[in-house]
Order: C-alpha cells, then sequence, then structure tokens
C-alpha cells in the first residue's frame, strides 16, 4: 500500500508533486487549523492594526488588531469545504444527469440538454449574483448557489463523455444482449468516465473556491461573523496603501490552494495522456 | 475561379450561419426566462420593497398596478422582454431612473476597458500559445505551462492587489483609482486603466494561451502534419501555413469565451479599481436589490456572450472547407 | 558505391525499448524493395528512417544511411529538410489523413516543388497535371481545384503519388499505399504506382504486409520480424524458395486453407431467413430487397467492398436497426424488428462479434467479467459455478484460466479477438454473427482464428454470418456466399458455385482484383477495358448500382430497366441483366 503511493508519488513531475503537496497542506489546515490557532480568531490581541510580521504576530494583525494568522486558520475551513462540498454536489449532479440522456430517449435528451445550454450561456459569475441577490447568502445557499452555478458546465463534459462511450462498441455488445438502460449506464458506461470526471472535478472546485472568495470579497458571500479568505481580504482591504500582511497573506493563501490544486491535476492529466500515447 | 467559389461560400455557410443565429436567439429567448423568473423567486416584491413594512395594504395595491406588478407572470414577462427588446428594460426605483439611463452611463466605460484589454491579451496570448506548442515538452513548454496553470488559477483580487503594491505604492508609477475626469487626455485615460487593463490581461492572457496551445497541439498530431514535415517543410512554416489554418476554428472560440470573460467577469477588478462600469453597477443592483436592474445587466452579458460565440462559431465555418463547401 | 541505397546497422529505440536492431539492406538503383513484416515489426519506422525522421519519442540510435553519396544521418535540420521532399520522397498509408483538409489539393501537390526551388509555381502546376493525367485520375486540369474531403480514397493515393514523384526523386518510399483501399480500386493504384515508378525511374522502397501486394511491385524483399531482419532476397528466391521459418508462416498464412469441412445441405427448416429486407439510415436507404437463409450449423458468407452495407445488415438482424421493410425469422418464428420487442431468449440465440477488439470489450472490466455476463444474464450462473464455466470457455477458445484477472487492456490483439469470441460463445448462442473478426490482426493471428471458428463450428453445432471483405477469408469458412454492392444483393450461392465463369460483372471484378502470390500477376491482368458507351440512364428507374462501372453493360437495356434475378449454371442467383452475367454467351 505505502509503496504504491510512493511509486504513484514518484511519477509526479516537480510541479505535481508541488501541487500535492500543497493540496494536502489546505487538507490539513481545512480540517484541524482552527486547533492550530495560537488565538481566538476573534479576539482584538494585537496592539497595533495592520501589524507587520512580529513573533507574536507572525502573519501580522488585521485592521481591528485582530491575529491574522488565527483567522486564516479558520477561515480556510470555509472556503475548502464550502467549495468542496459544492464541487461534489456539481460533479455528481452533473454526472447522474449526463448518464440519463445517455440512455435516454431523444426527447428527454435534448429537453434538458438544451436547458443545460441555457445556464452555460448565462457566464457563471453573472448568473451566481443573480441568485445570490434573490436567494440571500447564508452558508447553505452559498452552496446551493456555487453548484447550481457550476453544474451545467459538469453536466456539458460529462454528458459529451457518456455521448462518446455509448457509441463504443462495448456498449452496443450489451444492448444487442439485451441489457437495461441502468446496466449499460451505471455497469457499462460510468466506470470509464471517472477518471477524467476526477479532473474536471478538481478544476470544478478551484473554480467555485474562486468564486466563493470573489463573492465573499464583493461582500455578497459569506457573512460576518463567519469569514472565509475572500473575506479577511475584503475587511483588510483598507491596509493595501500599507502594504499590510492583512491583506495579502489571505489572497497568497487562495493562490496557493488553486494553483496547488491546477498543478497536481495537470500532472495527473499529463501523466495519463502520455500513457495513453505510449501504449 | 473566385466567382463559382465565393458564389458556393455563400450559397453553403449562409444556411449554416443562419441555424446558429436562429439558435443563439432560442438561447437567449430562453436565458430572458430564466433570468425572468428567477428574480420571481424573490419573497415580496419591489412595491413592498419600496415602501416598507409599515405601509398600508392600499397603497401597496395601488404601487402594484401603477407597475403592473398585479398582472399574471407569463404577461408582465411579455412586458418585460417587449421592454428589453426595445430598449426600455424598465424603471430603477433605487437609482429613481430609468434602467436604460443607468446602463448607459456605465456601459462605454465597460465597452472601453474591454476592447482596450482585448487589444493588449489577444497578440500576446496568441505567441505564447503558438510558442509553446512548437516547442512542445521543451524546457519553454514546460515553463510557460506552469505559469499559465497558475495564472489561470489566481484570484483577481490578488493580481489587482499586487499590481497596486507595485505600481502604485512601490514604484508610484500609476494612480490606484481608474476615475477618468470627463475632460482627460487620450494618455491620462490610459494612465489610469494600466492597471484594471494589467489585471484583466494576465488572467485573460493564461486562459487563451492555454487553449490556443491546445488546439495546436491537437492538430500537430495529425498525420497530414508529419507528412508535410516529410515533404521538407520547416516547422515554423508547416505551423503557420499548414496548421493554423485547421486550428483557427478552436482558436476563435478560445478568444470569445475569454473575451466575454473581460466583459463580465471584471465585477471584482471594476470594484478594487472603483471604475465605473457595468459589472460594479450590477454588483450595486444584487446589494440593493434593484432587479430591473440586476436583470438588464445580466441580459446585456448574456447577449455579449452569445454575440461572441456566433463571431466565433462563423469564423470557424469560414474557415473550415468541409463546413463551406461540400 | 554502386549500390543506390546502403543501409547499415540501423538502430532505432523509444526511450528504452529497443523497436528496431541492426538493420541493414543495399537497394541499386531504379530497383524496388518491399519490406515486409507484421504490425509492429518495424516497417514504417525503418522507412522513415530512411529520411533522417523519427517519430515522437523515438530516436535514431545508431547506423548510417546512405543515398546517393548523402550520408542521410549526419545531416543537420536543414539538410534533412532540403532532402525530404526533394531528393527523397514518401507516400503515407492513409491518404486522407495526410492531405490538409483545409486546403486544396493543388497547393499540397505543387508544395514540395516550389519549397525546394525546383520550379516556380506556374511550372509545377502544369507538372502536377501532366502527373494527374499519367496517374490516370480523372479531370487532370481542374482536380487539383478540389479540396481533400471532395475525393475518394483511391484518388487522394495516386494524388499523393503525384505530390511524391513533382519533384522528380531518386529515392520513392510507399509506406502501405493501398491498405486503406478496396481491391477493386487498389489493382488500379497498383499500376499506376509501377507506371510512374518506372517513368522516373527511381529507386524505390515499397513497404507492406500484403504478400501478395509486394509480389507484383518489388524487385528484392526483406521479411522482418519484431524489428529485425528475418530473411533478404531476390523477390522470386523469397516466394518461391523461403529460406527462413517465419517467412514461411507468413506465405501459409497469407493463402488461407479452407479451414471449415461443408455444412450438410440445407435441412428442410431454416435457421434464419430474410425476405425482402431494406433498411434505412434516417431517409438515406441503405440495404434492398436483401433475402438470405442459413440452415443449422452452416455458415453464410457477406463480402462487399466498404459503404456496402454489411455491417447494416448485422445491426438490422441484432435488432438495432428496425428494418423498413421485410421479414426476419428466426427458428421458425418472426424476429421482432427493434431491441425493446425481443425477449431475453431471442437475444441470447443470436450473437454479434465486433471487427475490432479494442473497443468491443470494455476496458474497465477483467476478462472474467466479459466473459461471466452473459452467464449470469441470460443463465442466472453466478459464484463458482460461473468461474468453473468461464475457465472451461477460456479453454475453448484456447487461452489460460489464469487470464480471468487480468484486466483486457495488456493483452494482444489475437487474445482480446478471442475473449470477444468467448463472450458470445457464452450465452450458448445458434447463431453468431461475426464482423470482419480478423481484419484488424495480422494475417497469422487472423488465421489461428479462422482455424478456431472452424473448430467451433464443428464442436458446437453453431451457424454464422461471416462478413468480411476478403474474398480469400471467406472462402475459407463459408458454405453460402452472398455479395453485397452498394445495398444491393448482386450475387448468392453455394462456396463453389463461384469457381464457375458465369458470375455477376461485381463479382468477377472483386475475385479478378485479388492479387496472386506470384510475380507478374499484375502485368497478366492487362488494362480493364473501359464501359462500354450507353445512353443517359432512366430517371427514377431503380436501376442497377453497379452500372456507371460495369464493363458488360448491355445498351438499351441496363440504364433502362430494373435487373432481375437469373440462376447461373454454377447455381448461384445473380442479380443482372446478362443471364449469364460476365462471360461471353449467346445472349
Ligand atoms: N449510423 C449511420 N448513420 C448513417 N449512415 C450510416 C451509418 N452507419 C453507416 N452508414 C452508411 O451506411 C452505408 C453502409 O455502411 P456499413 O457500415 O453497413 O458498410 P460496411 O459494408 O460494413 O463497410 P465497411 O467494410 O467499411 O465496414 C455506408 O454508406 C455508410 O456511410
Ligand atoms: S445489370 Fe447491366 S450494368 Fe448491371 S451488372 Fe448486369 S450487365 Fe452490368
Ligand atoms: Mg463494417
Amino acid at each position: 500500500m505505502t509503496n504504491a503511493i510512493r511509486s504513484w508519488v514518484k511519477a509526479l513531475s516537480g510541479s505535481g508533486r508541488l501541487g500535492l503537496v500543497l493540496v494536502v497542506f489546505w487538507l490539513l489546515i481545512a480540517s484541524i487549523g482552527p486547533f492550530l490557532a495560537p488565538y481566538d480568531p476573534g479576539a482584538f490581541v494585537a496592539h497595533d492594526v495592520f501589524a507587520g510580521f512580529t513573533g507574536a504576530h507572525p502573519l501580522g494583525s488585521d485592521y481591528l488588531g485582530r491575529d491574522v494568522l488565527s483567522r486564516l486558520l479558520s477561515g480556510a475551513r470555509y472556503s475548502v469545504g464550502l467549495a468542496l462540498a459544492a464541487a461534489l454536489l456539481a460533479s455528481l449532479a452533473g454526472i447522474t444527469l449526463a448518464l440519463l440522456t445517455a440512455v435516454s430517449p431523444r426527447w428527454l435528451d435534448e429537453g434538458i440538454s438544451r436547458f443545460m445550454d441555457t445556464l452555460i450561456s448565462i457566464p457563471s459569475k453573472i448568473f451566481s449574483l443573480v441568485l445570490v441577490a434573490v436567494v440571500g447568502s447564508s452558508l447553505p445557499l452559498l452552496l446551493l448557489v456555487a453548484s447550481i452555478t457550476y453544474m451545467p458546465g459538469s453536466f456539458r463534459i460529462a454528458r459529451s463523455l457518456a455521448v462518446n462511450l455509448a457509441q463504443m462498441d462495448y456498449v452496443q455488445v450489451a444492448r444487442c444482449r439485451g441489457e437495461g438502460a441502468a446496466y449499460i449506464a451505471i455497469r457499462e458506461i460510468l466506470p470509464n468516465m471517472i477518471h477524467p470526471m476526477l479532473a474536471d472535478f478538481g478544476l470544478r472546485f478551484v473554480f467555485i473556491v474562486l468564486l466563493l472568495s470573489g463573492l465573499s470579497f464583493l461582500g455578497l458571500g459569506v457573512q460576518p461573523p463567519d469569514a472565509d479568505l475572500g473575506s479577511l481580504v475584503r475587511e483588510n482591504i483598507s491596509g493595501l496603501g500599507e502594504a499590510a500582511p492583512a491583506i495579502l497573506m489571505p489572497a497568497i493563501a487562495i493562490a496557493t490552494l488553486t494553483v496547488g490544486v491546477n498543478l497536481l491535476i495537470d500532472a495527473l492529466t499529463g501523466r495519463g495522456r502520455r500513457m495513453a500515447g505510449k501504449e | 475561379m473566385a466567382g463559382p467559389a465565393t458564389r458556393g461560400l455563400l450559397a453553403t455557410a449562409l444556411p449554416l450561419i443562419g441555424k446558429r443565429v436562429a439558435s443563439g436567439l432560442l438561447t437567449l429567448l430562453l436565458v430572458s426566462m430564466v433570468v425572468f423568473f428567477i428574480a420571481q423567486l424573490l419573497p415580496g416584491d419591489m412595491a413592498q420593497e419600496l415602501l416598507g413594512q409599515a405601509a398600508t395594504a392600499d397603497a401597496v395595491a395601488a404601487l402594484r398596478e401603477k407597475f403592473g406588478l398585479d398582472r399574471p407572470a407569463p404577461e408582465r414577462y411579455l412586458r418585460w422582454l417587449v421592454g428589453m427588446v426595445t430598449g426600455d428594460p424598465g424603471y430603477s426605483l433605487v437609482a429613481n431612473m430609468a434602467v436604460s439611463d443607468v446602463i448607459a452611463a456605465r456601459l462605454p466605460n465597460s465597452l472601453l476597458l474591454a476592447a482596450l484589454s482585448a487589444l493588449v491579451s489577444v497578440p500576446v496570448a496568441l505567441t505564447i500559445g503558438i510558442l509553446s506548442a512548437m516547442h512542445r515538452d521543451a524546457r519553454l513548454d514546460r515553463g510557460l505551462n506552469v505559469a499559465t496553470l497558475s495564472m489561470v488559477a489566481l484570484p483577481e483580487f490578488l493580481v489587482a492587489t499586487l499590481a497596486v503594491l507595485v505600481f502604485s505604492v512601490q514604484l508610484r508609477w500609476l494612480p490606484s483609482i481608474a476615475l477618468i475626469p470627463a475632460d482627460a487626455s487620450p494618455w491620462l485615460v490610459l494612465r489610469s486603466l494600466a492597471m484594471p487593463i494589467l489585471t484583466l490581461s494576465v488572467i485573460v492572457i493564461a486562459q487563451m494561451a492555454r487553449m490556443t496551445r491546445a488546439a495546436i497541439i491537437q492538430q500537430l498530431s495529425q498525420p497530414y502534419v508529419e507528412m508535410a514535415l516529410l515533404k521538407g517543410i520547416k516547422p515554423a512554416r508547416v505551423v503557420l501555413t499548414h496548421v493554423l489554418p485547421n486550428a483557427i476554428g478552436p482558436i476563435v472560440n478560445a478568444m470569445a469565451l475569454s473575451l466575454s470573460y473581460l466583459l463580465g467577469g471584471a465585477i471584482i477588478v471594476e470594484t478594487i479599481f472603483n471604475y465605473p462600469g457595468l459589472a460594479s453597477l450590477m454588483v450595486n443592483a444584487v446589494t440593493s436589490r434593484d432587479m430591473p436592474l440586476l436583470q438588464a445587466c445580466a441580459m446585456i452579458f448574456c447577449t455579449a456572450y452569445l454575440l461572441l460565440v456566433l463571431i466565433a462559431d462563423t469564423v470557424a465555418i469560414l474557415a473550415n472547407p468541409r463546413l463551406r463547401n461540400r | 558505391m554502386n549500390n543506390h541505397v546502403e543501409v547499415r546497422g540501423l538502430c532505432v529505440k523509444a526511450g528504452t525499448t529497443t523497436i528496431v536492431e541492426d538493420v541493414g539492406f543495399s537497394i541499386p538503383r531504379g530497383e524496388v524493395l518491399a519490406l515486409i513484416g507484421e504490425s509492429g515489426s518495424g516497417k514504417t519506422t525503418i522507412a522513415m528512417a530512411l529520411m533522417g525522421y523519427a517519430r515522437l519519442g523515438c530516436r535514431i540510435a545508431g547506423g548510417s544511411v546512405r543515398v546517393g553519396d548523402t550520408d542521410v544521418l549526419s545531416l543537420d535540420e536543414d539538410g534533412l529538410a532540403a532532402l525530404r521532399g526533394d531528393r527523397v520522397s514518401y507516400i503515407a498509408q492513409s491518404a486522407a489523413a495526410s492531405f490538409n483538409p483545409s486546403r486544396r489539393i493543388m497547393d499540397q501537390v505543387v508544395e514540395p516543388a516550389v519549397n525546394h526551388g525546383r520550379l516556380d509555381r506556374k511550372a509545377a502546376e502544369a507538372k502536377a497535371v501532366t502527373l494527374f493525367r499519367s496517374l490516370a485520375l480523372p479531370n487532370p486540369e481542374s482536380i487539383g481545384e478540389r479540396y481533400p474531403h471532395q475525393l475518394s480514397g483511391g484518388q487522394l493515393q495516386r494524388l499523393m503519388a503525384a505530390m511524391a514523384l513533382i519533384t522528380g526523386p531518386e529515392l520513392v518510399i510507399l509506406d502501405e499505399p493501398t491498405t486503406a483501399l478496396d481491391v477493386t480500386t487498389q489493382i488500379e493504384v497498383l499500376r499506376a504506382f509501377k507506371q510512374a515508378v518506372r517513368d522516373q525511374g527511381a529507386t524505390a522502397v515499397y513497404v507492406s504486409h500484403d504478400l501478395a501486394v509486394v509480389a507484383q511491385m518489388a524487385d528484392a524483399i526483406v521479411v522482418l520480424n519484431k524489428g529485425r531482419i528475418r530473411e533478404n532476397g531476390a523477390a522470386a528466391q523469397v516466394l518461391e524458395r523461403p529460406a527462413d521459418e517465419y517467412t514461411r508462416t507468413l506465405m501459409a498464412a497469407a493463402r488461407p486453407e479452407r479451414a471449415a469441412v461443408d455444412a450438410p445441405k440445407a435441412t428442410a427448416a431454416p435457421l434464419l431467413e430474410i425476405k425482402g429486407l431494406n433498411a434505412a439510415y434516417g431517409t438515406t436507404p441503405i440495404l434492398r430487397d436483401i433475402n438470405l437463409t442459413i440452415a443449422r450449423g452452416a455458415t453464410l458468407g457477406v463480402i462487399g467492398e466498404s459503404g456496402s452495407g454489411k455491417s447494416t445488415l448485422a445491426r438490422v438482424i441484432a435488432g438495432m436497426l428496425p428494418p423498413s421493410a421485410g421479414s426476419i425469422r428466426f427458428d421458425g418464428a418472426g424476429l421482432p424488428p427493434s431491441l425493446s420487442m425481443r425477449s431475453r431468449e431471442q437475444f441470447r440465440r443470436i450473437q454479434l462479434v465486433f471487427q475490432n477488439a479494442d473497443t468491443a470489450l470494455n476496458p474497465a472490466h477483467c476478462v472474467g467479467e466479459i466473459i461471466g455476463r452473459p452467464l449470469a444474464f441470460y443463465h442466472g450462473l453466478k459464484g463458482a459455478a460461473a468461474t468453473r464455466r468461464v475457465a472451461e470457455l477460456l479453454d475453448l477458445i484456447k487461452l489460460p484460466a489464469s487470464l480471468a484477472e487480468r484486466p483486457c487492456g495488456g493483452l494482444s490483439g489475437g487474445q482480446k479477438q478471442r475473449i470477444n469470441l468467448a463472450r458470445a460463445l457464452a450465452a450458448k448462442p445458434d447463431l453468431i454473427m461475426c464482423d470482419e473478426v480478423t481484419s484488424a490482426l495480422d494475417t497469422v493471428v487472423g488465421a489461428a482464428i479462422l482455424d478456431l471458428l472452424a473448430d467451433l463450428k464443428r464442436e458446437l453445432g453453431l451457424a454464422y454470418l461471416f462478413i468480411s471483405h476478403d474474398i480469400g477469408t471467406v472462402r475459407a469458412i463459408a458454405d453460402d456466399i452472398m455479395v453485397l454492392y452498394a445495398g444491393t444483393q448482386v450475387e448468392t450461392g453455394r462456396r463453389q458455385g463461384y469457381h464457375g465463369v458465369a458470375r455477376h460483372p461485381y463479382t468477377d471484378l472483386l475475385i479478378g482484383s485479388v492479387p496472386e502470390l506470384r510475380p507478374g500477376w499484375l502485368e497478366e491482368q492487362g488494362d480493364r477495358p473501359a464501359p462500354p458507351a450507353i445512353g443517359q440512364p432512366k430517371d427514377g428507374a431503380d436501376l442497377c448500382r453497379f452500372l456507371p462501372r460495369c464493363s458488360w453493360r448491355v445498351g438499351g437495356t441496363c440504364e433502362e430497366f430494373t435487373p432481375p434475378r437469373h440462376r447461373t449454371p454454377g447455381g448461384n442467383i445473380i442479380l443482372c441483366h446478362r443471364p449469364e452475367g460476365a462471360s461471353e454467351g449467346a445472349s
């Protein structure tokens, strides 16, 4: 087992390994971050607002004199957790609908596809803004907004995969054997979609992290007293002129998370492509 | 030769393009329904919102009647749609102005920013994309790959804050707020727009360059490329004369997607730099729940997106001999 | 220095694996050398190395290649670019993919001459038209204005030859140039190539897996296996007195012996009976008035060129495409037209085996799952009983039982095709439809599959509908043969009936186009006479679809009336206005 993991890691490119480290790091922070926080994230603990890097406050203090490191450690949970859940929801819904269309009658396929095409033509930020304006931005609703916004994209990719796979000879063989639609979708088509859809899931996660932190940055996302990484950037925007760590650090934190995921996915899919090419 | 070829082109390409236009219009219609009916989910309505909780039922009803809010939803949708098409998308109670006037003040700014950013980013992206495709898997390509890969994942506010820190806080070259006085000289306009343009470009260049590279590499693996090399044609020439004509379709498509981002996706950039564009207007509309304004903005962005996709499709049809003459 | 081309100790590597090892040969000026071998034997790799070219991921690791006075492998990039397409030119396997789809043919054909500064654009176009004419292309003046998608495979292959010859190269490399073509087209293209190369006085390297084709083209033959040379000698010697064991295997597989015993003459009740079957994709009609019967334990071979509707016929019988007219009866009862109306028992009794085992086996499943599914689905077999049965089936197709645990990704083409077959056998069917089951395989492997099919037929009493484009393969296995042309059934009869002379004109062309395994056959064929002149075909009439190509057509009849069915002296039924088909008779 450990050997398998070791050789798996070994096969990654340098940038892929960097991505892996970043991803693991952020997953850890998201799950145990709050316990590591040196201070209460809501407490005013520093003498100074917008302080620089000090021993007591490794990442400085924010506009109210709170400890930036502690706020970051507890904010990561929202950024990673919400986005993970939303991406999972979007991917699962997309895949399920795509499988349904691949084996359903023509009219249903066309109806669903047309509707998804419509949703895709609404740029994702615009769509989420409209949704937020209507439903508001409590945590569960944000989760819903993000997954609805990115579900059509996931559906489109899954559907094109599923439609291609449904043309494969082995699916035709199953049809001629008299298999039902459910067997064909779940046993013949789905297993061959998982790998590409995992990559797509990663990308969708990145998009959603960016979307949610963007919304929070605009004041439309996670609402106080909760704060995700985007909210941290927003509340400290007045420190920009002083180049305060309080504004830069959360922004850099988000970047390391999203860039890390991207690097890892690229290394994995690139490897898949190269291996396919060799055969 | 040019005569019949051109006529053939029009005769076969026009129906195809016509089909795309029709499908685009249908999509736009469906989009308008989605946008309209999502807004209907809002609890309470404009009249209630405007008059506040204390208002009497009669007053609310009177106002409802005035704005036609008492009519059934399909009828209101039709009225709204006709209004959108005829350039009268309603009245913004928050701004106390016609929505069209609010938008007219902002739209040119958005278009200016988008156009300038496109001017910067398209050539750069094409160059990067072609260069890395030609040096596939060489050090240059791998370097560019990691760079663009990281750039597409950067949050806009990080790019924007870094730009501010470097260019206006540290170097003091550029203003950090993109407010343009009415009588500004073109140079001043450029200077104040420099940082928003820079930020937007960083983000779309990476996207476009990656898609360009992918489109070209997909073609490079085709047998005709090997054949061209075996005919003794130099690699650079093969890319320019053989590969690009075939990769044009996907490349323009990538451009269309990225350019649509320059309009609607500029939300955060406009906010950070206090730029009076359409996207930040839309954010205000969300905060104040100004539905007529919000719906109008959303429709403008969707139309722009569909228009760009349509242009890309048309270019792809015209560039592909299999589509244009059978 | 008297040899024009000298190759010494050539070595090509992909990463750390060696794909071509220590290959050497020489070609005197003006001669044709053939490289022959199965897929993966390194033929194309060697051919490309002659131009100093290695595909992405491969590199030329050692040896020398001399063409004339030039040491090719010591040239730099510019030197190679100057050599390629000018002094040495290349004709690729698939012309359809090797032409740039978005540029006109003429632009591409003159490109080498203009690019290397041999001719200016005008002179190059004039030369191209001359070449088009000598390659017997239709409309030589205007064909260059077309785009690749507007031309047929055979035309593109000849246009590629024009592109290769336009600079007057001293060495021409032809890489399987006719493999993608139908036999009836292949013979014309071969003739054009041979003439053109001889006119130029060029030296040529001809790469092929087909011994009979090579026999027509080559002066000398190099036999390759796994990147090494097995035998190298004059064409006549290699073909008549092969010295190497491997060469002998190849020769044996190239002439398939009849693998099957003859089935008993049809008994009273046929297993499958099709009457007046028509089928269409959407509004495009494909099959027209198909009538056939297959007796229990008998084999019907279906032959026809690409696009003639062979696979469509199998799809209709399988229920994937409902027929637009006609009836299908199976074991005395009518078969419902579409999948959703058939019973599980009906599904079980007819199994379909696809051409390409790579795509017919789900890569996500292991061998045991693939073979086990029909067992569970039709026979409710589970657990140990299923495992035992899978092992039996693997034994039946002569594969080790240990394969059951393996995913099918890593298996060889032949192994995959056997598993493909085992899955059909697992259902215990009465009829198996085999769609080109040997076409994607090397001849040696394909011959083994044919033997296996014949054994199974004998042991299990199976009936087959055996689809192939290759008359030799069909003859080796079928009892009855049906010839399809453009969706019409032009001839049907006992296998023996095809030996006679009175055949349908298309059957005659088809059989006459298959090269024989001896030098000189191509020359003996002579030019096919142009079809006789006839009147304007009557509009709207359901005419013979072979009319435009038929050398036997009868003016005043064939372009006016629908052809009737006749019985030939050999006992076959043909669809033709001439009762005697393609033979002189008292008509
Ligand atoms: N799904 C489809 N939709 C429309 N037309 C089709 C479809 N499949 C095949 N055709 C057309 O039907 C005709 C017969 O095709 P079919 O696959 O039966 O030929 P075939 O004899 O099996 O050829 P090959 O030897 O190349 O396999 C061809 O003209 C083909 O283009
Ligand atoms: S019917 Fe006429 S054209 Fe057709 S095959 Fe017979 S002779 Fe030839
Ligand atoms: Mg077929």
